[in-house]
This record gives structure tokens, C-alpha cells and sequence, in this order.
């Protein structure tokens, strides 16, 4: 079960790559779909993975992923 | 899916939200650009240190980095180019007990500033000085800065730069500055510590973060894209707190010593006024510190 989730606000990614290079378990990849702007958002490839450390959402520069903890083992659905 | 999260079912925000003003997202920073990554490490650190809201105010200058006072939630002031530390100083003066925090690039705060800069760490004002070192004039186009290392291609400098560039840690540190701090946009958390730690200190205290400019910089220089250089960060950088900063200079591809440079104590430029005035005034000097700044409605 995941310690945590990730969350990405997909119209404010620029696509920069930083959070699926710097994410410490490998949760994240570039998706092929495109925004609205023509980037491509990461999506979460490995959700069971997630640890919630937040370091994605401290690389990103545009704002637009966060990590939170799962409070509880009631929350995490797998 | 336009504006929404992909995982609607997670009510939480981003925690740096509170301190961003998100009707005017996404912002002007190129894809790869490492400023945006330097306000999510303030914001974090203005978490972690629980400071007051209401009492810090935001200086920027002009530049790519200027554009930071127009996107925090905070009282932030954008001021004319070069002229945020003379802004800052006033606002300090005016009304001791406010935090104030300059906020901007390396054009604006060597090149333009570079005069104010010296003289703010010589009388050592109370600032917290973010320096946003791109090496680079980014907005208008990527000419040459005082900070550009040797050998770079720019567009004032086709042919190669050949001047030699400024040293900032080592020229704060002459200067007189208190507390002297380099990181690059990869050491998130260690950046957002050096902000908080600066919090702490009384006088001036200025933190270099070293940056990606893939649009001007890395492209001209065959550097590859922000992604490239944050690779390159993580793998030439070397902490080493403490290092004489007469050895931190940059070059283009060489090693980049991060770290605390400078921690030391000197009484500041309100200090040092009051104990000028008491000495020489005695009983006539009035400290009027404690007393509510009256603010104009």
C-alpha cells in the first residue's frame, strides 16, 4: 500500500522533466497526452511506490505537482 | 481536463499555494527555468520557519527574476531596475521591525544594483538578499552579465566571453555581509534551510542560488536544456561550508563549490545608529522603536 499520492495540476506543467528525474522511488514518467499548451504532463506510473516525500513538488518550477502522506491505512487505496 | 487534478479524490493542496498568487498561473518562466524551483524553496521556508506574513515584505528589481514580487502572495514591492536594495533599505529604515527580503537576479543586483549592493553589506543593513544568478541577461535577450564565465558564448559576446567574471560570496564577504550562502536550483531543501537559517540572522545576509537559463544560456553554449544543467549540478557541485570564498569562483562546465561561505556576527546599521546617537546625543536621543509605525490609509 502507498505511504503516499501525488498530485498534479496537468494545465500548469511546462514539461521540464525535473520531478520524473529527481523522484527518489521512480513514481513518475512524461505521458504522451498533451495539455492545453501542447507540453507533456508527467503521469504517476508507479503509484505504490509514492512515499510522499514531496520532493516533486519541491523541483517543480511551474507549481503544478505536490506529494501528500496518507494519514492512515484506511485512506491509501492500494 | 482542463483546470482540475488528475486525482480528484485528494482534497489536499499544494502546500506553497497559500503563498502564491495562482489567478496569474501559469507564469512567464521558460520551460526548464530554475526560478520557479527557488520560490517553491522560499515559500518552504517561510513554512518552516513560521515567520509572520505581516511582517515581511518582498523587494524585487527588474529582470526574469524581478517577476517574483508580481506572482508571491505577500507584500511585495517591483521596483525600477537595479534599485531594489535602495528600496529595501528605505522600507527597512522606515519601519525596523519588518522582515524585508530582496528577491532578485544577478543583472539587477551586480550589474545595475552592483553599487547598492556593495554599500548595503558595508553598512550592514538588515536584508535577506536572494540572489538569482543565471549568469546571464536573460530577459532582453542574453547579453553579457558581470557574472558570465569565461568562455561563454552570449549575444553581445559571439566569439567567446573574455572578461573576467565577479565572484559574488567572495565580493558580499569584502564587503561586510554577516552571512554568505551559494546553492544551485538542484539543493532544494538545503536552500530552504540556508532561507530560514537567514531569517535568523541580524544583518546582511545574501544567498547565491545558482540557476538554469536553457532559452539563452545552455542553448547558446550547447549546454542542453534545464534538465541537462540540473544533471550537471547534481554531479559538479561539492558542498564544502566554510570554503574561502576567494575559491568559489564559477566556470562554464567546471566544479561549483556550494555551501555556507560566511556566519559571523557584526552589530547592524540600526545598531550601530543608536549607539552612535546615545553616545553623542545622551539623554536627547529618543528611541522611538517601540512605538507603532503610523501607516498611511
Amino acid at each position: 500500500m502507498a505511504k503516499g499520492r501525488v498530485s498534479i495540476v496537468v494545465e500548469h506543467c511546462k514539461s521540464c522533466g525535473f520531478c520524473v528525474e529527481f523522484c527518489p522511488s521512480h513514481v513518475l514518467a512524461l505521458s504522451s497526452a498533451f495539455n492545453s499548451k501542447g507540453y507533456h504532463p508527467p503521469h504517476v506510473v508507479h503509484p505504490e511506490k509514492c512515499s510522499g516525500c514531496d520532493l516533486c513538488g519541491m523541483y517543480c518550477p511551474d507549481f503544478a505537482i505536490f506529494a501528500t502522506k496518507n494519514s492512515g491505512a484506511k485512506e491509501g487505496k492500494k | 481536463m482542463s483546470d482540475s487534478l488528475i486525482d480528484i479524490g485528494n482534497p489536499a493542496v499544494n502546500p506553497v499555494e497559500p503563498f502564491l498568487r495562482t489567478d496569474r498561473m501559469p507564469h512567464i518562466w521558460c520551460p526548464g527555468c530554475g526560478i520557479g524551483t527557488t520560490v517553491n524553496s522560499f515559500a518552504r521556508a517561510l513554512i518552516d520557519s513560521k515567520i509572520d506574513l505581516g511582517s515581511l515584505a518582498l523587494v524585487s528589481g527588474i529582470g526574469c527574476t524581478g517577476r517574483v514580487a508580481g506572482y508571491v502572495k505577500l507584500d511585495s514591492f517591483h521596483t525600477t531596475h537595479g534599485r531594489a536594495i535602495p528600496f529595501a533599505t528605505g522600507l527597512k529604515l522606515a519601519n525596523p521591525k519588518l522582515n524585508v527580503v530582496v528577491y532578485s537576479g544577478d543583472g539587477d543586483l551586480s550589474a545595475i544594483g552592483g553599487n547598492h549592493l556593495i554599500h548595503a553589506a558595508r553598512r550592514n543593513i538588515d536584508l535577506k538578499v536572494i540572489c538569482v544568478n543565471n549568469l546571464i541577461y536573460a530577459m532582453t535577450g542574453g547579453q553579457t552579465a558581470p557574472t558570465t564565465p569565461d568562455h561563454s558564448t552570449t549575444s553581445t559576446n559571439p566569439y567567446g566571453v573574455f572578461e573576467p567574471s565577479f565572484n559574488l560570496p567572495h565580493l558580499v564577504e569584502a564587503a561586510g555581509a554577516v552571512y554568505v550562502a551559494r546553492w544551485t536550483t538542484f539543493h532544494v531543501r538545503q536552500l530552504s534551510r540556508s532561507i530560514g537559517e537567514a531569517f535568523q540572522k541580524k544583518g546582511f545576509s545574501f544567498i547565491e542560488v545558482i540557476s538554469p537559463c536553457p532559452t539563452l544560456y545552455q542553448r547558446r553554449n550547447k549546454l542542453g536544456d534545464g534538465l541537462d544543467t540540473m544533471k550537471y549540478y547534481k554531479e559538479k557541485s561539492k558542498v564544502r561550508h566554510g570554503a574561502p570564498t576567494s575559491e568559489v569562483g564559477l566556470t562554464m562546465t567546471g566544479e561549483i563549490i556550494v555551501g555556507k561561505f560566511v556566519d559571523r556576527d557584526r552589530p547592524d546599521y540600526g545598531t550601530m545608529m543608536r549607539a552612535q546617537f546615545t553616545e553623542s546625543l545622551g539623554e536627547k536621543f529618543v528611541e522611538q522603536d517601540e512605538q507603532e509605525v503610523p501607516v498611511c490609509s
